[in-house]
């Protein structure tokens, strides 16, 4: 049974027809395309590589880039509509559009010479080209400034040492945006599949995000051409790519609550014990209500964030609540679904277990919920408290 | 070639009806509208047919400005024109097809194509009114078609089988599902169709040939019956299933 629409506030109503046409294009192609194959993936733990040149057919890459590098031109309202809908399917195929869209097609837009824009950002809207984005290592997470990843100049360009941790896509990138000190200050790079000294490796055994895939990157003496630096020096260039990123997971994660409220919904209402619905029950009932209000919620935040994103007036502290907020809610709302399914929520064709482990997840990347709750902290008080 | 594709808004076949206060149309509060899915193979079609023959396609819908969604997934989709005969909500199938009729006859299309039926109102009269008000030969449930020499073939689904029938053109075609299998509009298609220009129509007011008088919701009682555990019992079953439930 096809999922039903949550729009409690109709919010729709809000949206142009653009808006609304992206949302049901990008809810039908997950129905056809993501939701029949993604257990399977997830319970195999592999990527459905396939999905990548569908997902670049209807236009899922460079959403925000300019139709003459091959983007689609659109707002950050409709960015965040496709996000929403895919994380409906599953947050690692999301998280494929996330890092494609705001951590790779991103930054080179903002950063790139012309010519980095030609050559990548039409690779990368057709799918051509997968990237990736190396900025976490093993031991600095939510302190990137501490990076042992470093640069040195050399003649015709640099020599790139270092590991790189976590990475999405990585060992099936064709493009990685690398972050590494040069002369002690954050630099991107652009470092490409076969440079020598660039190896990958998969990271295996996670019971998260099964259905994405995630690497180290090692560096090893990489000599990386001259006109492979970006323009940006500074944490201020991964960290905007973050908020990009961030930006798009606060809408994804109220996709997968609607779809463990969706499914939660319909099994409550044709469970039968004690002889009637379980949707009949109090306990039932107050779990419903509250997915429903907290989806509510998050939804009028996204909305109002989009718009605020759409006019170049959001902060990065008011994506960051959305952010913390909205996959908080996700993760609670995927573990009541559970509860609510009883026994068969642990089965895999339910969606609630495979959305609350991946929630795990998109909970901690991109700035754990305790990071977000620190820029709050700060923002608020004035006091960096993580310093 | 040059095709017109009659299509119409109808709501998301996932979305909850209830009757609306006036107990003649449905709530439309948050109820999510599509393109009518069998018009989306007409639609498909008439890109089909464009992409090998030439030509334009045109698509047309009879109703009201929040119309122009649809209209818009058709320009997203890829057709050339959009044309919206902006009046009343439609609640009658001869004022449609009237409507639709008399924009055909100015522009003289080769081809029309159209959804089996609407998932409204499933009057499945369209095609029918449609070929009757233009004198045109009129192919319906069709769910394989070829266009060649001037002349359709098209293969229909009938009880049990198919049916392969042909017309020349100009000619009228209902979609069927299988036909075809609709492409999903593009990202920047979609953002491109924002500029296009839709040309809106003033229609023709006709006597309504049919009145909806009420709507009521389907009745929700569907009682169950418990049969017991004896031999007379399965006969019992058997009987039911084949005399009242109608299903062996």
């Amino acid at each position: 049974m096809n999922f039903e629409q949550i729009d409690y506030y109709n919010i729709d109503e809000l949206l142009t027809d653009e808006e609304k046409l992206v949302r049901n294009t990008v809810r039908e192609f997950v129905n056809s395309e993501i939701s029949p194959v993604i257990q399977d993936c997830f319970l195999k733990g592999i990527f459905p590589l396939d999905v990548v040149p569908k997902m670049a057919d209807i236009g899922l890459f460079g959403i925000n880039i300019g139709h003459e590098y091959g983007g689609a031109g659109a707002n950050y309202t409709i960015y965040g509509l496709a996000m929403q809908e895919l994380e409906r399917g599953d947050s690692g195929i999301r998280s494929f559009a996330s890092v494609q869209n705001s951590l790779v097609m991103y930054p080179l837009n903002k950063y790139g010479t012309e010519n980095q824009k030609k050559k990548w950002l039409p690779l990368l809207a057709k799918g051509k080209a997968i990237g990736c984005f190396g900025l976490t290592e093993p031991d600095y997470g939510s302190n990137p400034a501490g990076m042992l990843t470093n640069a040195k100049k050399i003649d015709g360009g640099y020599l790139l040492n270092g590991a790189k941790m976590w990475i999405t896509n990585g060992s099936i990138a064709d493009v990685a945006i690398v972050w590494a000190k040069l002369d002690g200050e954050v630099h991107g790079f652009i470092v490409e599949k076969g440079m020598k000294g660039f190896t990958t490796k998969e990271m295996r055994g996670k019971l998260s995000l099964r259905a994405s895939i995630t690497s180290e990157l090692i560096f090893d003496d990489v000599e990386i051409p001259e006109e492979n630096i970006l323009n940006v020096e500074g944490l201020k260039g991964p960290l905007s790519c973050l908020t990009q990123a961030r930006y798009g997971i606060a809408w994804g994660a109220v996709g997968a609550a609607m779809d463990c409220f969706d499914s939660a919904l319909k099994y409550s209402k044709t469970r039968i014990q004690f002889n009637k619905p379980i949707a009949s029950f109090q306990i039932i009932q107050t779990k419903l209500v509250w997915m429903l209000e907290e989806i509510t919620k998050a939804q009028l935040l996204n909305y109002r964030l989009g718009r605020m994103k759409d006019e170049g007036k959001a902060r990065n502290q008011q994506v960051s609540l959305a952010k913390r907020n909205n996959v908080h809610m996700a993760l609670q709302c995927a573990r009541l679904s559970r509860e609510i399914h009883g026994a068969n929520g642990i089965l895999g064709e339910y969606p609630a277990m495979r959305h609350s482990a991946n929630l795990e997840s998109v909970n901690t990347y991109e700035g754990t919920y305790d990071i977000q709750t620190l820029i709050l902290g700060q923002d608020i008080t004035g006091i960096a408290a993580y310093m | 070639m040059n095709i017109l594709v009659c299509i119409s808004r109808v709501p998301d076949t996932a979305s909850r009806i209830l009757v609306g206060s006036d107990g003649k149309n449905i709530d439309t509060q948050g109820i999510k509208f599509v393109v009518n899915p069998y018009d989306e193979f007409a639609i498909e079609e008439g890109l089909r047919l464009r992409e090998k023959n030439g030509g334009t396609v045109t698509a047309i819908v009879v109703g009201t400005e929040a119309s122009k969604d649809v209209l818009r997934t058709a320009l997203a989709m890829g057709v050339d024109k959009a044309v919206l005969v902006k009046g009343k909500e439609p609640d009658d199938s001869f004022y449609v097809a009237k409507n639709l009729a008399e924009y055909a006859k100015g522009i003289s299309p080769d081809l029309i194509l159209l959804g089996r039926q609407s998932v409204d109102y499933d009057s499945r009269q369209m095609a029918s009114a449609l070929g009757e008000l233009l004198g045109l030969p009129s192919i319906s449930v069709v769910s394989k078609l070829t266009i060649e020499n001037g002349k359709a073939t098209a293969e229909k689904d009938i009880e049990g089988g198919k049916e392969v029938v042909e017309a020349s053109l100009p000619c009228l075609i209902s979609c069927q599902k299988g036909l075809n299998d609709p492409r999903y509009p593009k990202l920047p298609d979609i953002m491109k169709a924002k500029s296009k220009p839709i040309e809106e129509i003033v229609p023709i007011e006709t006597q309504n040939k049919v009145t909806i008088l009420g709507m009521s919701m389907p009745s929700k009682k569907r009682v169950g019956k418990i049969l017991g555990a004896e031999d007379s019992d399965i006969d019992e079953l058997v009987k039911l299933l084949h005399e009242e439930a109608k299903v062996i």
